[in-house]
């Protein structure tokens, strides 16, 4: 008797359902739009001439909790400029296998080239493939600037990008998604042969390379 | 210490309330430090006279009317200080004087290289306000200004303490940076060209001693390393990394005898600097820009990573396994050893560990005593002196001993070119204590200058002759505590050393050995000479023979008893096909008494096993090349030119091996156990050895020679290393080598008159080797001698002229004639092979 009226019950809530408002979501169709303020995968910023605001200090490396961040410093030179002023970053890295997104990176960073997007879509198929570098991490270039390196368009000197930055503070915009990230599917390794080097692949001296320390 | 031993009287003074007892004359600072109190200061150097430059160690003093600076304030008797830890009054004067700092540094933490060890971040933290008041524009100036080709001066963030200008001054004598300008303009600066009409740096022409150059000294990294901002900042290290990036290793310094201990500090696999690090009995907290920029070689591109062999069919090398690379080794020594033996060099570059184990492979694996680690003009009088005076721990001078010598003798030494925190030493004692030096030597060079040497004057080759005769120097040595402070040139000057030797015994004056590399006095040690076993038992004796054999678990009649051949009479048996083989480890042909000569040798020589860290003029002629690891990929001990050891631990882990492992493994395959395969067992197997009851022998009695005669453009060649020239240790590190001193060729006024040359024009100086062409320095030299640098730019003595100290020269005005005699029977052969390994080397 219960067996028989149990199922209609059971039933009951199946096709009371059907009726109901859908609440799973359609991904990845029509993947859902996270918080405006959502922490998601990082943006390296350009000035509006097309160099970029990194100016390779580490200082973000240095706040990251969970060591997913590797720079480099280099020189620019008056040949090769990439960022006002003297330093830039010849190496960066956001190693995604070990980010947390808790964000302590772009409150670091002094010059405001390093921001969170909103883009979460960061599922690869290989450890290497986690690791983004300047490559995937720089906002594209938007009408109006050119690929650095160049030499400084805004002025003369690199106080001529600083003073008034804030009230121009972003050029991020069209890279709150990777363009290779659109239909959720591709990943660099898309692109052989023009990824550049990253903290796993051989280069010199790492014939011998060993798990990264740190003294804090 | 004397000095503490002097000053016996102490006062009693309260700081912070507590009452702590201290020497006369001692500073504040140093009392509160030693009773953990920690005040603020940036000035303020333990090694650097007093300045209170900076005013941020103030501290109230009862009954001063104003804040104090604690840094120059001596101690009183019944003072009572307050620090910024009990006193309102210090505190708030503390955090005015760092506002005041701050008001014209720059905010340029984020690009600077000091930004995460700075001790201007740091107690602006700790003792600055969080606020600051002024909010005028800062001070500007030019970004950094290259003030040599290595040292970078950002003068914004310059807080004008004064620390690097005081270094230059007190400490190395090179008074090449200074204050300039007054008031708010007030800079450090060098004296540059554009204030003083020279020539300045940028033509890569720096004259010596003018006013108007570059930071043209070799201690120019010190000031970046106690520059307490990042003002001073080096073009190697510039935004390579971040303190908090770095892997510190303590280590030892692979350059010189003068045994440096030092700081390396490495990122994902590779040393990205080097400091000095911190002894006082050594280098107190100082170094060379040698040993701290030069270390870039273990990473050049011509670092052999896998063993080579050459392939039988096309008579080139290839790359082979390690197994097959030992195999081939181990045969090609063996039928090598019964076709007339073995030949071993190897070099000055060793550590103890690995020289002992070349002496030991040699003795037991080889069957030989032809073992050499004399890379350069050497004689058999050199031999006996270091089997006499040196081995074995009788030389045991110190750092110390020479701080508080009377006097000391220096010949065939430039200690600031050949040994420089030797020379560090002497300039300390010469101008804080009451040291006396004399210099036996051509001309006084800048060093000997700086270090206020009275000069005897001494032609090459008449050495022996003012050792015996000049009352002068007797006179000097004469005191107690003297020292006799010889360095490893003198082996060109045939009775030289036996008249060292002989001036020793008849003064009393303490003897000092100071050769140019550091692994020099360990092979000395470690027995890797003709006439010596380890430990400075000579090889003629059967009791020390019988006491290294249990050692070595051989039988006693195993170990050979005749002194064997000299690195000459290597090369010389080797070239004349006597020697079967030659097993070489880090010798640049180059260095040798006679390059082409030694070419020839290896050549000819029917085997050759080359144990190398990078391609060379060797490995290119060699059988079977096994690579070995750089010292900053293992570990092992120095042993610098008192004698110290200088142990330091791997800074790079990496598979690369020792020489010591390597040999091991070769001889595993000729049936001989070695146990040199890791540092520890050799070390033990040193540590167990007993002390050795062998006579030491006599010291050399070699007749003093003659001065040569010489035509009216003849000369006799005077030639020693700079600091930093063209060895292969400082391959890659270009913007080091741009602070190198220029070559010249220096005559007297005699020459110069009879060449018609003036000061700059050029001068060839030639054998019937080749020929050198230089700009003239006109220097008081000794009639009809010429002085050239060794291996610098441009003057690569050995190889272009195939002579070396002592030898007679031709000398003309203006660049070498189309056609140099070419030597007798030199066969078209070796004439390419020079070529080849000149391209090479160049
Ligand atoms: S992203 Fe910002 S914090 Fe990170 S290195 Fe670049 S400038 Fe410095
Ligand atoms: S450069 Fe550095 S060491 Fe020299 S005075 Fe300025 S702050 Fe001091
Ligand atoms: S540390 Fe005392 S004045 Fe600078």
């Amino acid at each position: 008797m219960g067996t028989f009226t149990g199922s209609f019950k059971g039933f009951g809530v199946t096709f009371a359902h059907m009726f109901r408002k859908v609440i799973t979501t359609d991904y990845p169709f029509s993947p859902p739009k996270p918080a405006p303020r959502y922490h998601g995968r990082h943006i390296l910023n350009r000035h509006p001439d097309g160099l970029e605001k990194c100016i390779g200090c580490e200082l973000c490396a240095w706040a990251c909790p969970a060591d997913a961040i590797y720079v480099e410093g280099g020189d620019n030179t008056d040949e090769q400029r990439f960022s006002p002023g003297e330093r830039y970053a010849s190496i960066y890295q956001i190693n995604y296998a070990r980010c947390i997104f808790c964000g302590l990176c772009i409150e670091a960073c002094p010059t405001r080239s390093l921001t969170m997007s909103n883009e979460y879509e960061l599922a690869r198929d290989s450890r290497q493939d986690l690791i983004f570098t300047k490559k995937e991490l720089l906002a594209p270039l938007l009408p109006g600037m050119e690929q650095p390196p160049h030499p400084m368009r805004l002025g003369e000197t690199d106080k001529d990008y600083y003073i008034g930055a804030l009230t121009n503070p972003g050029t991020s915009k069209g890279a709150e998604r990777a363009p290779w990230s659109e239909s959720g599917t591709h990943d660099a390794a898309d692109q052989p042969g023009d990824r550049p080097e990253t903290a796993g692949t051989s280069r010199r001296g790492d014939a011998h390379d060993q798990p990264k320390e740190t003294v804090r | 210490m004397t000095d503490v031993a002097k000053k016996t009287d102490t006062v009693t003074l309260t700081i912070d309330g507590i009452e702590v007892t201290a020497e006369k004359g001692e500073l504040v600072i140093r009392v509160a430090e030693r009773m953990g109190i920690a005040i603020p200061r940036f000035c303020d150097h333990p090694l650097l006279a007093p300045a209170g430059a900076c005013r941020q160690c103030l501290v109230e003093v009862e009954g001063q009317r104003k804040p104090v600076a604690s840094c120059t304030q001596t101690v009183a008797d019944g003072m009572i200080v307050r620090t910024q830890l009990t006193s309102e009054v210090a505190d708030k004067a503390q955090h005015g004087i760092m506002e005041f700092l701050l008001a014209n540094h720059p905010l340029d933490c984020p690009t600077c290289d000091k930004g995460g060890e700075c001790p201007l971040q740091n107690q602006a933290m700790s003792n600055g306000r969080t606020e600051s008041r002024f909010h005028e524009h800062k001070r500007e100036y030019e970004k950094p200004i290259h003030i040599s080709s290595q040292v970078l001066l950002d003068r914004e963030r310059c807080i004008l303490c004064q620390r690097c200008t005081r270094f230059s001054e007190e400490i190395a004598g090179d008074k090449f940076i200074d204050l300039m300008d007054r008031s708010s303009g007030e800079q450090i600066n060098v004296y540059r060209d554009d204030f003083f009409g020279g020539t300045g740096f940028g033509d890569g022409q720096v004259g010596e001693g003018e006013g108007d150059v570059a930071f043209n000294s070799y201690f120019s990294g010190n000031t970046i390393q106690i520059c307490p901002v990042g003002a001073l900042t080096g073009e190697q290290y510039r935004f390579r990394a971040r303190p908090f990036d770095l892997v510190s290793t303590p280590t030892a310094c692979e350059h010189c005898a003068s045994g440096c201990s030092m700081r390396a500090d490495h990122r994902r696999g590779k040393v990205l600097r080097r400091l000095a690090g911190d002894d006082a009995a050594v280098n107190e907290e100082w170094n060379c820009d040698k040993g701290r920029w030069g270390f870039r070689y273990a990473t050049a591109n011509d670092r052999i990573m896998n063993p080579l062999i050459r392939d039988k069919r096309t008579g080139e090398l290839r790359e082979a396994s390690w197994s097959e690379a030992l195999v081939t080794a181990a045969e090609g020594l063996k039928a090598a050893k019964a076709a007339g033996g073995v030949g071993v060099l190897t070099g000055g570059r060793l550590t103890v560990e690995d020289a002992y184990a070349y002496a030991k492979f040699a003795r037991v694996a080889l069957g030989t005593n032809d073992i050499d680690f004399r890379a350069r003009p050497l004689s058999a009088e050199e031999a006996d002196f270091l089997a006499s005076s040196v081995a074995g721990g009788i030389s045991d001078v110190t750092y110390d001993d020479v701080e508080n010598a009377p006097a000391a003798v220096i010949v065939g030494l430039e200690p600031e070119e050949e040994s420089p925190i030797l020379f560090l030493r002497l300039r300390k004692a010469a101008n804080k204590r009451k040291l006396q030096v004399t210099a036996v030597a051509p001309y006084l060079s800048r060093g000997f200058t700086k270090i206020g040497a009275a000069l005897v004057v001494t032609a090459p080759g008449e050495e022996a002759k003012i050792l015996a005769e000049d009352a002068a120097v007797a006179a000097a040595l004469g005191a107690p505590g003297a020292l006799l402070i010889v360095g490893e040139r003198l082996a060109s000057s045939p009775g030289a050393l036996s008249a060292v030797a002989a001036l020793a015994a008849r003064t009393g004056a303490r003897l000092a050995w100071v050769p140019r590399r550091a692994g020099d006095r360990g092979a000395v040690d470690a027995g890797c000479l003709p006439n010596l076993l380890p430990g400075g038992r000579p090889v003629t004796d059967a009791a020390a023979r019988a006491e290294l054999a249990p050692a070595w678990g051989v039988e006693p009649g195993v170990l050979p008893g005749t002194p064997g051949r000299d690195t000459d009479g290597i090369i010389a048996a080797a070239a004349a096909g006597e020697l079967g083989g030659l097993l070489v480890g880090g010798v640049d042909p180059g260095d040798l008494a006679d390059p082409r000569l030694a070419e020839q040798a290896l050549d000819n020589a029917g085997f050759v096993v080359s144990l190398e860290i990078r391609g060379s003029a060797v490995t290119r002629r060699a059988d079977v090349v096994l690579p070995v690891a750089p010292a900053q990929e293992k570990s092992g001990t120095f042993m610098d030119w008192e004698g110290r050891l200088r142990s330091f631990p791997t800074v790079l882990p990496t598979t690369a091996m020792t020489d010591g492992r390597v040999l091991e493994a070769i001889a595993a395959l000729l049936e001989v156990t070695l146990g040199t395969g890791d540092v520890m067992t050799i070390r033990r197997e040193l540590g167990a050895m007993p002390p050795s009851t062998a006579s030491r022998p006599a010291a050399p009695t070699v007749t003093a020679g003659a001065l040569p005669t010489r035509g009216a453009t003849e000369a006799v060649l005077a030639t020693w290393h700079h600091l930093i020239d063209s060895g292969s240790l400082l391959d890659g590190d270009d913007v080091l080598k741009g602070t190198a001193r220029p070559s010249l060729v220096r005559i007297g006024k005699d020459l110069a008159e009879s060449l018609g040359v003036a000061e700059g024009d050029a001068v060839t100086v030639s054998t019937d080797r080749g020929g050198v062409t230089l700009p003239a320095a006109i220097t008081d030299l000794p009639p009809q001698v010429v002085w050239l640098p060794t291996n610098s730019p441009g003057s690569s003595v050995r190889r272009s002229l195939g002579v070396t100290s002592g030898a007679v020269v031709r000398l003309s005005a203006g660049a070498a004639g189309p056609i140099l005699a070419e030597p007798p029977g030199s066969g078209s052969a070796a004439l390419q092979a020079e070529n080849r390994t000149k391209g090479a080397n160049s």
